[in-house]
């Protein structure tokens, strides 16, 4: 009896949206007289941090401190209409989107800072602390608070924006399958390490590397959880999950987590993890959506490496430990 | 808190113009982490409006049943059992949530009308002051059933004589503008298979898998004085659930009001419109604030899993590698009714035949019925599972072979420029470059053709790589 040592490798791409129903999302950003933009969404944020990445998106373009940032979400009577968080379409649809209203709102803010200092608003710039300022003569400034006031009461200006994305419709031709469903595409190669014990049939993944290729890493640690959460994701699916155990009889379903089993804290690996940017054309700073994508190394490359390990190729998942000790015995001859 | 950390790896992709970012690139902490953590984050499940109702669902205990008749009279008589909901009181009862762009035909009832398709349909909602009577009430609901035959594998599903799962379709597939399945045609995989050194072929299966929210699926409808419905909800796409909800009430869109956007985990699960439309009616027939949400129970067997897929792969493989002709078959088990099943299998369709440059390409991807829970969105939906198939699939391939599994890939994987099997053509591919550095982390050697690869110069590869 043994534990069984064995590597595996996936390698996989991942659209960002899909659209064959016309994808928009819109965003809509004002500023109140305290310096603080109102980025009004209807968008969802699952718990991935959508709400970040998004306020991130419009500090940038305003060039203003996160700190001035506000994100009001999800509101159907006062947020613009989002299609929806699927299809790891949020960051690349919702971002775009308030980088286009951001950017509406920042053209406005210089052309009310210009009035205020009495300058061309083509020789402005913010600092990305708060102030608007001259170029070449940052002594000449005013800080976003005092312009909103001064845009309210003296200049009779709001400082708003508007901003949409949208990929069009597009249908597929039904004899070829020509289409156009997706923005851009995100890349990842997964290398499992696992244990097998050929007594038991329990797999225990040891190391999980993930290369990752996505766009850009709007907020790196976030990227760092998205990776790692999926991966454990993938992980359950592989080893763990399904509704039906038997399928495709509906027998023994479970109907409570005493039943339905995931990996606890001590069945997860070392994960060791590198990003890799190459920006896309299309999206928000050259983002893709890595949402979903990061479940799906992790299972072939788990079935990869316990084949590498013991020699038993499972095509059927989830890879219990009574499919492994199946599989092991019919390599040894024994048929029960 | 804002800092910024290094772990972007510029080796790769140097090319790219640096950009200098105030914000963009740094760690800002997640808005939410503070709530969450503290357990301040409020949900929709922290309101008690007064005089709040409670829904409980009675559920088809047949995979496949005519309904020859329902009794409420035990449960009517259950002390605090308001008033009990069927087919009946819902204006538009058979639906389906795609149609907002397009999809049909309609073919899942709200509450079942007639006949029962799937284990833990939805047949009578109970409307009762607690949670407690709303269950007694639920479980004292008498269904008499004509049970009949129920098909539960795709293939069997599909084959002569099999039992109609949905009579809507009239057949056990969904028709994709005349055909059976979501093809893709590509190249001519006959020739290929002719002409290859080696021929492979092997099945991949799955089975159904729960999104596992710690969140269950619900909503409150809060009547307002106005005569609208204010929705708290935790639905992942707030107008998607507001515009089906109104299409199934038959009120206008603004009558009604959505209010969410804190979801304690989705993956998919949220995109269906599970209870909106139940709580609505509801809430309209006794003018109170309704609660209807799911149990732990429903959310495992009930709400949509991860639908269940069979995939078959035939790749035409030459001595030196080159993958040069795959055909696909691939199964969806969509369980009793559409939801976002044939959405799912077309994306399946545009993924295939995985990251690689095959000049040939078959595919049928058929979104099939039968008498199971209706399966939907989850994380990945048309993808996850396919990957498993083709990643699989290589890793055979090259132990077929006797060769490097990072060489095989990097010698089909797909450049800039190459024209994919659903007729687009690839840009901004980083394929390559993602194997060479997963090679690099685990310290796996790769000769020097190989490391000098580019998504961006299929010469390269053209010249050293075969």
């Amino acid at each position: 009896m043994a534990k069984l040592r064995g590597r595996g490798y996936a390698s996989v791409n991942y659209p960002t949206g899909m659209n064959l129903g016309g994808d928009p999302s819109q965003a809509l950003i004002h500023a109140t007289t305290t310096g603080t933009f109102v980025v009004s969404l209807s968008s969802v944020d699952l718990g991935q941090g959508l709400k970040t990445v998004v306020a991130q998106c419009a500090a940038e373009t305003l060039g203003l401190p996160m700190e001035n940032i506000l994100v009001d979400t999800a509101d159907t009577d006062t947020g613009p209409h989002c299609m929806g968080t699927f299809a790891s379409r949020g960051t690349h649809r919702v971002g775009n989107a308030v980088i286009m209203a951001a950017a509406e709102a920042r053209e406005v803010m210089l052309a009310v800072a210009a009035e205020e200092l009495e300058v061309d608003a083509g020789d402005l710039e913010t600092d990305g602390t708060g102030y608007i300022q001259v170029k070449g003569a940052e002594e000449k400034r005013v800080h976003i608070t005092d312009l909103a006031l001064a845009a309210h009461f003296t200049h009779g200006r709001t400082i708003s924006g508007r901003g949409i994305f949208l990929k069009e419709k597009n249908d597929p031709v039904p004899e070829t399958g020509e289409m156009d469903p997706d923005s851009c595409q995100a890349h990842a190669c997964t290398v499992a390490v696992v244990e097998v014990d050929d007594e038991t049939g329990v797999v225990e993944v040891l190391e999980m590397h993930n290369a990752y290729e996505i766009g850009r890493a709007l907020n790196p640690a976030m990227v760092a959880q998205q990776v790692e959460g999926g991966a454990w994701m993938g992980m359950s699916h592989a080893l763990f999950e399904s509704t039906e155990p038997y399928y495709p009889t509906r027998d023994h379903g479970p109907g409570d987590f005493n039943e339905y089993l995931m990996p606890g804290p001590a069945d997860i690996p070392m994960y060791h993890n590198a990003i890799l940017e190459r920006p896309a054309g299309n999206g928000p700073f050259g983002a893709k959506g890595i949402g979903e994508m990061t479940a799906n190394a992790p299972i072939p490359a788990i079935a990869n490496a316990i084949f590498d390990a013991c020699g038993v190729r499972l095509d059927t998942m989830p890879f219990t430990p009574e499919r492994v000790l199946r599989g092991l015995d019919e390599l040894r001859g024994n048929h029960h | 808190m804002r800092y910024k950390t290094n772990p972007i790896d510029r080796t790769y992709f140097a090319d790219e113009p640096a950009e200098d970012f105030n914000v963009i690139g740094s760690v800002v902490q997640r808005s939410d982490a503070l709530g969450h953590v503290t357990g301040r984050t409020t949900f929709f499940e922290d309101l008690s409006p007064p005089d709040l109702l409670h829904v409980k669902m009675h559920r088809s205990t047949r995979h496949h049943a005519r309904i020859l008749g329902v009794d409420l009279t035990d449960a009517l008589a259950v002390p605090g059992v308001v008033r009990i909901l069927t087919h009946a009181d819902i204006p538009n009862n058979v639906f389906t949530p795609l149609k907002l762009i397009g999809v049909q035909p309609d073919d899942e009832p709200v509450l079942a009308e007639g006949k029962v398709r799937y284990l833990g349909e939805p047949i009578c909602a109970v409307v009762a002051e607690t949670e407690a009577a709303a269950y007694e009430g639920a479980a004292r609901v008498r269904v008499d059933y004509e049970e009949l035959p129920a098909v539960l594998d795709v293939e069997e599903a599909l084959a002569e004589g099999a039992p109609i799962v949905n009579e809507y379709h009239g057949n056990n597939y969904f028709t994709y503008e005349g055909h059976h399945c979501r093809r893709i045609r590509f190249g001519d995989v006959e020739s290929a298979f002719a002409a290859a050194d080696h021929v492979f072929e092997w099945r991949y299966q799955s089975a159904p898998i729960e999104h596992a929210p710690t969140e269950t699926t619900g909503c409150i409808v809060v009547p307002q004085p106005d005569g609208r419905l204010r929705i708290h909800s935790d639905t992942q796409a707030c107008f998607f659930t507001l515009d089906n909800t109104a299409l199934i009430l038959g009120t206008p869109f603004n009558k009604l009001r959505i209010v969410g956007g804190t979801v304690g985990g989705g993956f998919g699960g949220k995109v269906d419109i599970a209870v909106e439309p139940v709580a609505c009616v509801a809430a309209m027939l006794t003018r109170q604030p309704v609660k209807y949400v799911y149990s732990r129970y429903e959310e495992m067997q009930v709400s949509s899993p991860r639908a269940a897929e069979r995939i078959y792969i035939k790749d035409a493989v030459m001595a030196d590698g080159r993958i040069t002709g795959r055909k696909i078959t691939l199964y969806v088990d969509a369980g009793a009714y559409s939801r976002h099943s044939p959405y799912g299998t077309t994306k399946a369709a545009a993924h295939l035949p995985g990251p690689y440059s095959i000049p040939n390409v078959w595919a049928d991807c058929h979104c099939v019925f039968t008498n199971r829970t209706p399966s939907s969105a989850m994380r990945g939906f048309g993808v996850t599972i396919g990957d498993f198939a083709l990643e699989s699939q290589m890793d055979r391939i090259a132990r077929e072979l006797s060769m490097d599994p990072l060489r095989l890939r990097l010698i089909n994987a797909y450049r800039d420029g190459d024209m994919k099997a659903h007729r687009k053509v690839a840009e901004g591919t980083a394929l390559v470059e993602v194997i060479q550095k997963a090679a690099e982390m685990v310290g796996h050697e790769l000769p020097a053709e190989y490391r000098q690869m580019s998504s961006m110069d299929r010469a390269s590869m053209d010249r050293e790589g075969r």
